[in-house]
């Protein structure tokens, strides 16, 4: 089965950390990534840049209107993503446990919808 | 390698996790002190021997090879976290304790651990439900999403049920052990009554998952079966003899619509014979012995009605006798209608009547569709058509199941 781990961090927290702590998190986040690599969890992962870096788009009756920011002003924000292969939800949420942002910011697991056309 | 050779290599593994993951599990979980970092390290064994065995070919025991994989990848994790020191003493001896590699592990330490795992996932400090839960992911190897389908819960309900379970496991330091001699009887209980319900789960007329259910039957009767074979209690092979009794009925519970059969209507010949066999095997070994409980005795009276052949010739008076004794063993209102019935059938329609209707007067019964169903058959077969009528609309009130309205509603129209 395969999950998605979405990481969402407080901008202010992260503002918070020193240096040396940033670093550290930043190290041990890829670490876990190879580590989840090198175990077969790991499919894809990325870290996002600041929201403020966002653009949102929308189509309406075929017209596209775009504004900076993200969709939704929000305290926390989707600060990246690890797409994952576990057994089960209990094996996705301790992989989840494991992620070194889950320990500023929160992490949520959602399983994958598989689509198909009927 | 060729494409097709991998995925002979991919089901052959497929098949070994099937078979041997449960026990691997189980000894993990005692090397390593802890259910999480015995599931990684399943994980890890099973990825190594995907990468390994298609060039260096299946080892002669892959179970043992199994865990060792997965006891070395976790030490070397652990050693590359520095987080070894960090695990007390006895613990981190155990993990590296080159002495205690599986391969020489004796097949009776083997069994215990699938026995201890048993018996950590129905501790009496854990709730019931969550025993349950955790026994059919951790002993069954269910998924998540399985056990929840089965239940009919959501996946994250179930998944924080199981999550919780582990954090009191830990929390509370439960000892990975098959209990001592003096404690076994208590601790058996909620073994039985877990493997007992998950049987049930698969067996009853509920709605829900088609697929998941039927494989519920068959892992209460392999944990039944695991179980005897680790532990011969008298108790343990009263249950398994239960549940294969009622599982040889499955194919005639149902008729071509889907529609429930009641025990007296169902077309005998369609028991599975062997399982009927193979249960009253057991059942005799056990009733010689003199020592034995409630599940023993249900599956005696289910074997008296496996022995005739059909409701008329069933040895009634032994069955009463029976209900004699397991109003003794596990009383309760359902028991006493049970018995009711059986007397009804030895003695006449009055004589259940008489006692159901005490029955219904206590109260206890209140609410219970069964209790005025098995009224209303006995009014039926006295000929008091309209009280039994009023019988089977008070049960259509009260019925929950839609397999049961169905049948009461067909009674109903039977004798209108």
């Amino acid at each position: 089965m395969k999950y998605v781990c979405l990481v969402y961090a407080e901008e202010a927290n992260m503002r918070a950390l020193s240096p040396e702590a940033g670093i550290r998190l930043t190290d041990a986040s890829i670490d876990y990534d190879t580590e989840l690599t090198q175990r077969g969890h790991r499919i894809v992962s990325q870290a996002l840049e600041a929201p403020s870096s966002a653009v949102t788009i929308r189509v309406r009756n075929g017209k596209m209107t775009s504004t900076d920011g993200p969709f939704a002003e929000t305290k926390e924000h989707l600060a990246g993503f690890i797409l994952i292969e576990a057994r089960d939800l209990n094996e996705a949420i301790r992989i989840a446990e494991g992620i070194p942002m889950a320990q500023v910011g929160t992490v949520e697991v959602r399983p994958v919808l598989s689509m198909s056309h009927s | 390698m060729a494409a097709g050779e991998t995925e002979n290599w991919e089901r052959t593994i497929a098949d070994i996790y099937r078979r041997d993951s449960g026990r691997v599990r189980a000894t993990l979980i005692r090397l390593l002190g802890d259910f999480d970092r015995a599931e990684e390290a399943l994980h890890d064994a099973f990825t190594e021997a995907l990468a390994q065995w298609p060039r260096r070919g299946m080892p002669t025991t892959p179970w043992t090879w199994l865990v060792s994989a997965g006891r070395f990848r976790t030490i070397d994790r652990l050693r590359k976290k520095k987080r070894l020191q960090a695990i007390s003493g006895e613990l981190a001896m155990r993990i590296e304790g080159e002495a205690e590699d599986a391969a020489g592990m004796e097949p009776e330490e083997v069994a215990d651990d699938s026995l201890r795992l048993i018996f950590t996932c129905c501790h009496p400090v854990l709730p019931p439900d969550a025993q349950v839960a955790l026994t059919l992911r951790e002993v069954c190897g269910l998924t998540t999403e399985e056990i929840a389908a089965a239940f009919l819960t959501t996946a994250p309900t179930l998944a924080q049920r199981i999550v919780r379970a582990k954090t009191r496991i830990k929390d509370a330091a439960l000892p990975y052990e098959v209990p001592p001699r003096a404690e076994l009887p208590a601790r058996l209980e909620p073994v039985l009554r877990v493997i007992y319900l998950v049987f049930n789960e698969g067996y009853a007329a509920h709605q829900g998952d088609a697929v998941i259910r039927p494989a519920l039957t068959g892992e209460g009767i392999r944990l039944a079966r695991l179980l005897v074979a680790l532990l011969p209690d008298p108790e343990a092979v009263g249950l398994l003899a239960l549940l294969l009794i009622q599982d040889s009925r499955r194919l005639a519970r149902t008729d071509a619509a889907g529609d429930m059969v009641l025990l007296p209507d169902q077309d005998r010949s369609l028991w599975d014979r062997a399982e009927i066999a193979e249960a009253r095997a057991l059942l005799d070994e056990v009733l010689a012995g003199k020592e034995y409980g409630a599940y023993t005795i249900q599956a005696a009276i289910a074997a008296e009605h496996a022995r005739a052949t059909n409701a008329d010739a069933t040895n009634w008076p032994r069955i009463v006798e029976f209900y004699d004794l397991l109003r003794i063993a596990d009383p309760s209102p359902v028991v006493e209608l049970n018995r009711a019935a059986a007397i009804a059938m030895r003695d006449g329609p009055a004589a259940g009547i008489e006692i159901i209707d005490k029955l219904i007067a206590g109260g206890e019964l209140a609410g219970y569709h069964v209790a005025y169903t098995a009224r209303a058959e006995l009014l039926r077969r006295e000929g008091r058509a309209a009280d039994a009528a009023a019988d089977y609309r008070r049960a259509l009130s009260m019925v929950q199941q839609e397999p049961e309205r169905r049948l009461i509603e067909r009674r109903l129209a039977e004798i209108a």
